[in-house]
């Protein structure tokens, strides 16, 4: 079966665009997340939406699922590939292919990494807002699929604030254009965020924002976490919406220091990163208040970056965060939750309680601004057991966030990791709801199955409801 | 390959948009971290096939990953650890063995290596039948600079002025034979800043290219190390980057041996730039009115930290104007003999270096790796115009001490 269906993929790729060799194949098995493995049946590297839509349909014909994957850097599985499936892999589609600054956008293919479009406007004064962690290397399409975020959402919003419109090649293989301006149903704001299973990206057209005309970058440290805390919330209070409130406690620091020596300020318990940004009188005004509310709260040092050098170097600890937690600890999950701001300090507390209970360390990064929490269940994989022990508290830790009317995913996205808690947050008329949607595009279940949803349910997914052969079947067999 | 190096990786991917292979063709299995996964499958106990060895090879080992890696794996030391398994248990094509073959034999001997010179003139015309017969030996013919006279070092050199230091001075296989004037500029600016210079004849290669391609150097290492041991200098400058970094390496590469190890160690080896800088300036610097485009060789950015140092001693000339190459970070496809090995990529890489280089409109590039010169150079001319001239942070320091016009 792969044979043959290489031996057509061939037909309509370039020969070293597909490949079969198991070793090399064994290389795409996982993205960013590993606890998760599957080594896919063949591996496409298409370089054009019209071979993208090609492979699609030879799936179709074939009736094998495939998963689209950008640059495999994503933290809940999206990516991951089916042995029995086609992965398309978009990282050979990384043309700019135009920018019009007086329009503000851009048109990119899915496979430039999101900071590639910043850059290539910076001079002129512009950039591309959302800023995951990965930016330098995640993928604009793997954003459109998850609707990244990043430490500046707070101010600025996710993804789906900043794309316009897209090509698209739906399930059965069509290529299709949808816009922002699109009169009807949003299907621009339901395929962003839909993670691969209403079909895969190929053209993607940004908006530019204008780069502000200040920008100032704080670091404050405070001695516990919940010295950090309060100040969160009486920057929100007093109306302030920074560009970015990060916070990082303890033992992501420690982290951060061993892998960027970031030097922030010792014997911090929590550090809170605090960017204000926007015309300078404003940025100024806002600065006095933040640093007094800072104060306040029990900052007992504050330090202001006085070069975009400086500012860069508070930004590289926040943002090799995730990574360098490699270095105090063999083996980790990055959870993703949400949480309302002002049920942080319990929500924290409660992952205290987790941590002596199970005996397993938690570090907490996270965007504080908008209650989005990345804790990092540390383990080693070499102890019995304590794989699967992480794996619990990282599921408790997402209790915690639905009890206090939270949610299982911040920025990350479902995936396959959370697929099993969409039950704990949404009800089967919820689920239904959202899996007549996915029907209505992927009525065989191809596109990225497995994923988002806890078990196939509704229109083809399951076998007995199917209708009746769909028209292609019968030529094929 | 070291299982516990291996699991320092947490495939976050951070490394992928640095890799020059990644850039170039987008495969997973041309990245750093597709590499530390074939290695992890190899540790698991399958056997190097062709296709494994051939994502192996076509690693630069520029070591721009190790830069970029939030989790501090050890790359440099991974990809070492690869080339001897794979030259261990991989058989190559006669082609292939050929190919290494000349280039084992030859390029590490000054003396070997004066002997290709006149060849070297000829195959110039000869490179379209060369690049037929096999590529590698058409990349050879094309990267070979025109022949330039042997400068014969003295073997001290007095500082100018008040003495502050004497330092040792690695002359280098290729940078000796092909650009005597590097070093004749280096033995210069070290003296006009206050060192006494001295310069070991028959050093012999420090062993950066059979290391790099996951041949033994310990034999060079040895040799190098009781050279400048006889020459009684315990700091060594040196002005090529790959073998800089090699010779800082040298304790680890003879961990077996800890008398060995022990001797190296004692030895402080310090690149010019940073050497300069740790040392401060005192020589009066006459104006330079020229744009320089400072490009990164990788075995200094990457492999020893050094990127600020050149930059801070060409802008403490008067009069010049540096600009930055984009994409400054990836290879231009030298990588010590990768071009010879892998002369396909090499190209693609070097025509991509050329452009940018074009691009910043400089007058005069600055590479302190002859392998890097080379390279670029032949990449320039590939382009059809007139490549623009190359020189060593060296060079250009000693025309601004001396008040001479910058060389090229």
């Amino acid at each position: 079966m792969t044979e043959l269906l290489a031996g057509r993929l061939r037909e309509v790729l370039p020969d070293e665009a597909v490949i079969t060799d198991p070793v090399r194949l064994r290389t795409y098995e996982c993205d960013g997340l590993t606890y998760h493995r599957a080594t896919p049946g063949v591996v496409v590297l298409p370089e054009t939406a019209e071979q993208v839509a090609a492979v699609v349909r030879l799936c179709q014909e074939f009736r094998v699922p495939f998963v689209a994957r950008g640059s495999g850097t994503g933290l809940s599985g999206g990516a991951l590939p089916r042995s029995d499936g086609v992965l398309i892999v978009t990282s050979r589609m990384r043309r700019i292919l135009s920018v019009d600054l007086a329009a503000r956008r851009a048109v990119v293919e899915p496979g430039v990494t999101n900071l590639a479009i910043t850059e290539a406007v910076r001079d002129a004064g512009y950039y591309y807002a959302p800023d995951p962690s990965s930016q330098q290397i995640c993928s604009i399409g793997g954003n459109i699929a998850e609707n990244s975020g990043g430490a500046h959402c707070l101010k600025y919003g996710f993804t789906v604030n900043h794309v316009l419109a897209l090509e698209l090649v739906t399930p059965d293989g069509d290529i299709v254009e949808l816009s922002a301006m699109d009169a009807g149903y949003d299907l621009l704001g339901a395929f962003i965020g839909s993670e691969g299973t209403l079909g895969i990206a190929t053209k993607i057209t940004v908006r530019l924002s204008r780069a502000p005309a200040a920008v100032t970058t704080m670091l404050a440290a405070f001695t516990t976490i919940e010295g950090g805390g309060r100040a969160v919330s009486a920057i929100i209070g007093a109306g302030i919406v920074p560009a970015a409130i990060e916070m990082m406690d303890a033992l992501a620091i420690e982290a951060a220091e061993a892998a960027v020596r970031c030097e922030y300020p010792a014997g911090a318990g929590a550090v809170l990163v605090v960017e204000l940004d926007g015309p300078e009188a404003e940025v100024e005004a806002q600065f006095a208040l933040v640093d007094r509310i800072c104060r306040e709260a029990g900052a007992f040092e504050i330090r202001v970056a006085a070069s975009a050098e400086e500012r860069q170097a508070i930004w590289k600890g926040r943002k090799s965060a995730f990574a360098a937690v490699g270095r105090i600890s063999p083996a980790y999950i990055v959870q993703d939750g949400v949480v309302p701001r002002t049920a942080l300090p319990d929500v924290l507390a409660g992952i205290d309680r987790l941590q002596e209970e199970f005996g397993i360390r938690v570090a907490n990064v996270f965007h504080a601004g908008d209650g989005n929490l990345h804790p990092l269940v540390l383990f080693d994989d070499a102890v019995e057991g304590e794989g699967e022990r992480a794996e619990l508290v990282s599921g408790r830790i997402l209790d915690l966030c639905i009890e206090h009317g939270g949610s299982i995913t911040g920025e990350h996205g479902v995936g396959v990791d959370k697929a099993r808690y969409m039950p704990r947050m949404f009800t089967d008329e919820d689920l239904d709801t959202m899996q007549l949607v996915r029907c209505a595009f992927d009525p065989r279940y191809l596109s990225n199955p497995g994923k988002v949803f806890p078990t196939p349910r509704l229109c083809g997914e399951v076998p007995q409801v199917r209708k009746g052969p769909h028209p292609h079947e019968a030529e094929l067999f | 390959m070291d299982p516990e190096l291996i699991k320092d990786c947490v495939h976050c991917g951070f490394c992928l948009p640095t890799c020059p292979t990644y850039v170039l063709w987008g495969e997973e299995m041309d990245s750093p971290r597709g590499r530390i996964h074939l290695m992890q499958q190899h540790v698991e106990g399958t056997p190097i096939t062709p296709e494994m060895a051939g994502h192996f090879d076509a690693c630069l080992g520029c070591m721009a990953c190790v830069t970029a890696c939030p989790s501090g794996v050890q790359y440099d030391r991974l990809i070492e650890e690869t080339r001897a398994e794979v030259e261990r248990v991989h058989v190559r094509t006669p082609h292939e063995r050929a190919i290494r073959g000349i280039v084992f034999t030859l390029f590490p001997y000054p003396r070997r290596l004066r002997l290709l010179k006149l060849p070297m003139r000829l195959a110039g015309r000869l490179r379209p039948f060369l690049a037929r017969v096999n590529p590698s030996l058409g990349a050879m013919a094309e990267l070979a600079p025109p022949p330039a006279r042997r400068v014969r070092l003295p073997a001290r050199v007095h500082a100018r002025g008040p003495w502050r230091a004497t330092v040792g001075l690695l002359t280098g296989c290729v940078q000796g034979e092909f650009f005597p004037g590097v070093n004749a500029a280096t033995a210069r600016v070290l003296a006009m800043e206050g060192c006494d210079v001295v310069i070991p004849a028959h050093q012999g290669c420090c062993g950066a290219l059979s290391l790099h391609s996951g041949y033994d150097a310990r034999k060079f290492a040895k040799r190098t190390i009781a050279t400048f041991e006889r020459a009684g200098v315990d700091t060594i400058v040196v002005n090529a980057a790959g073998c800089g970094s090699t010779m800082k390496d040298y304790a680890e590469i003879l961990a077996d041996e800890p008398e060995w190890a022990a001797r190296a160690a004692a030895l402080k080896v310090r690149d010019l730039a940073e050497y300069l800088v740790e040392l401060g300036p005192v020589a009066e610097r006459h104006p330079l009115d020229v744009t320089i485009a400072y490009h990164d060789a990788c075995h200094l950015a990457h492999a020893q930290n050094v990127r600020a140092q050149p930059r801070e001693l060409l802008n403490g000339i008067p009069g010049l104007k540096l600009r930055e190459i984009a994409e400054s970070s990836i290879c231009c496809g030298s990588a010590g003999t990768y071009n010879l090995f892998q002369p396909e990529a090499a190209r693609e890489l070097g025509d991509r270096k050329a452009a940018r280089v074009r691009a910043t409109g400089a007058d005069l590039l600055v590479s302190a790796n002859p392998g890097c010169t080379m390279q670029i150079t032949a990449s320039m001319r590939r382009g059809g115009e007139e490549p623009i001239p190359v020189a060593h942070t060296a060079q250009v320091l000693d025309a601004s001490l001396r008040g001479t016009a910058v060389p090229g």
